[in-house]
């Protein structure tokens, strides 16, 4: 009887005997998560289904991620095969205005210039060791988008999903942050005044041009990189079934219900991946560094070009809109255009910056489909 | 592939092909509104 107590008591303790020593932190990095989310209003719609997955995963004996365990079943349903980041694409694909960028399609270029982070921490992280895929899952970071990062590192790198999607949507939620001391110190006080609302010679895009647009970026993109047509593909029918208008029921499913049901799904199946055992490393905290990294390369390389394209136009162009080129959206235009009033309170280069902005989107894309491609082509991938 | 030449070609073709693309993409949609210019009311 006293032994058969004394068991059942030992039962209770398991959990708490088995603890690994990562174990704990990491339960309180998921707290942290939580707190950042739910108190400082940081990304909250993924950093709290993170970090309860985190807590949850971090638990000894549950096995939650085991081959039964129902986060493994959902981190197979969807992000194992790249699914949710996709869904996530049509929703924010229908949730995405085209035409501030359609108006001026010259600051597509922006968006280019905003992707050149990611190419440049490809080259550093190969300079510090890591392989050609954890290289190009890490450079990804510097698109500053969730989803291709996501979508990438899953698939090629898929021991590195948790830390390349913590140093994505943290440093995405930093930009306001990250961004105006760099937009600053490679911008003169002349530079930073010019009005683009004076000198704007823009003209709207008609409906017909906002439904081709779509299509176009699909088919163009497609031919070049098709082995990035999925994240294409995905964000351009979200847009082209909300520029279009007949499928409103559709476009509504895909901006809500959809949207919110993967990103709970995909939130909690990330957070899951927090295992302490495999996330405590070193290369954890040089996956951190490299990610901010990229972030501030991609907004030098986009200010810089803002500074060409201000040259080339006699200066018509505030390079500060460079700094939006980047893909987080709309956080990125805010800051340029906040910037922008601090040193000409009559400035508005909000929509320049929301054009440059929603280029990022599609450049982001564009760059990690071309990523692909090239190592395709080389080889790299099958 | 040596991480070298991996790297180097990373930077000039994604780089430039990056940069190509969406400069293509300008000029579609530059010619995109020509084709499709705002009807006036």
């Amino acid at each position: 009887m006293f032994d058969a107590i004394l068991n059942g008591l030992s039962g209770l303790g398991a959990g708490v005997v088995s603890l690994h020593w990562s174990n704990p932190i990491m339960i309180a990095v998921g707290c942290l998560l939580l707190y950042l989310g739910i108190k400082k209003d940081v990304e909250p719609l993924l950093l709290v289904p993170i970090g309860f997955g985190a807590i949850l995963v971090n638990i000894p004996l549950a096995d939650l991620m085991g081959e039964e365990g129902f986060l493994r079943v959902i981190y197979n349903m969807g992000v194992a095969n790249e699914l949710f980041p996709l869904l996530i694409f049509i929703g924010i694909g229908a949730m995405t205005d085209f035409g501030p960028l359609l108006e001026n399609p010259k600051i597509f270029l922006l968006g280019a210039a905003g992707q050149f982070g990611i190419f440049l921490t490809i080259g550093l992280a190969l300079l510090f060791g890591f392989d050609k895929l954890d290289a190009v899952a890490i450079g990804v970071i510097g698109a500053c988008d969730g989803p291709t990062a996501i979508y990438v590192s899953s698939r090629y790198a898929p021991h590195l999903l948790a830390a390349v999607s913590v140093a994505a949507y943290s440093y995405m939620s930093l930009v306001p942050i990250i961004q105006p001391p760099i937009m600053r110190f490679l911008t003169t006080d002349k530079e930073r005044k010019i009005n683009m609302s004076e000198l704007s010679s823009t003209t709207p895009a008609s409906k017909a041009t906002k439904i081709v647009f779509p299509i176009v970026v699909t088919i163009f993109g497609g031919l070049i990189a098709p082995n990035g047509l999925p994240l294409l593909a995905t964000i351009m029918l979200g847009n082209l079934m909300k520029e279009c208008g007949v499928v409103s029921r559709l476009t509504k499913a895909t901006e809500n219900e959809i949207a919110n049901v993967v990103t709970l799904f995909l939130g909690i199946s990330i957070g899951a991946t927090m295992d302490g055992r495999a996330f405590l490393t070193s290369q954890t905290i040089m996956i951190l560094v490299f990610g901010f990294v990229a972030i501030c390369l991609d907004t030098v390389c986009g200010v810089l070009f803002g500074k060409l394209m201000c040259v080339m136009t006699g200066g018509r162009v505030n390079p500060l809109i460079g700094a939006a080129g980047i893909s987080a959206y709309p956080m990125a235009a805010r800051v340029v255009q906040k910037e922008g009033l601090k040193y000409n309170k009559f400035n508005f280069l909000l929509m320049h910056a929301v054009g440059a902005n929603t280029g990022g989107q599609v450049g982001s894309v564009m760059a990690a489909a071309i990523m692909l491609s090239v190592m395709k082509g080389m080889g790299i991938i099958p | 592939m040596d991480n070298w030449t991996f790297g180097l070609t990373m930077l000039v073709v994604g780089m430039g092909g990056t940069l190509a693309a969406l400069g293509a993409l300008a000029l579609m949609m530059g010619l995109l509104k020509k084709i499709f210019p705002v009807k006036e009311e």
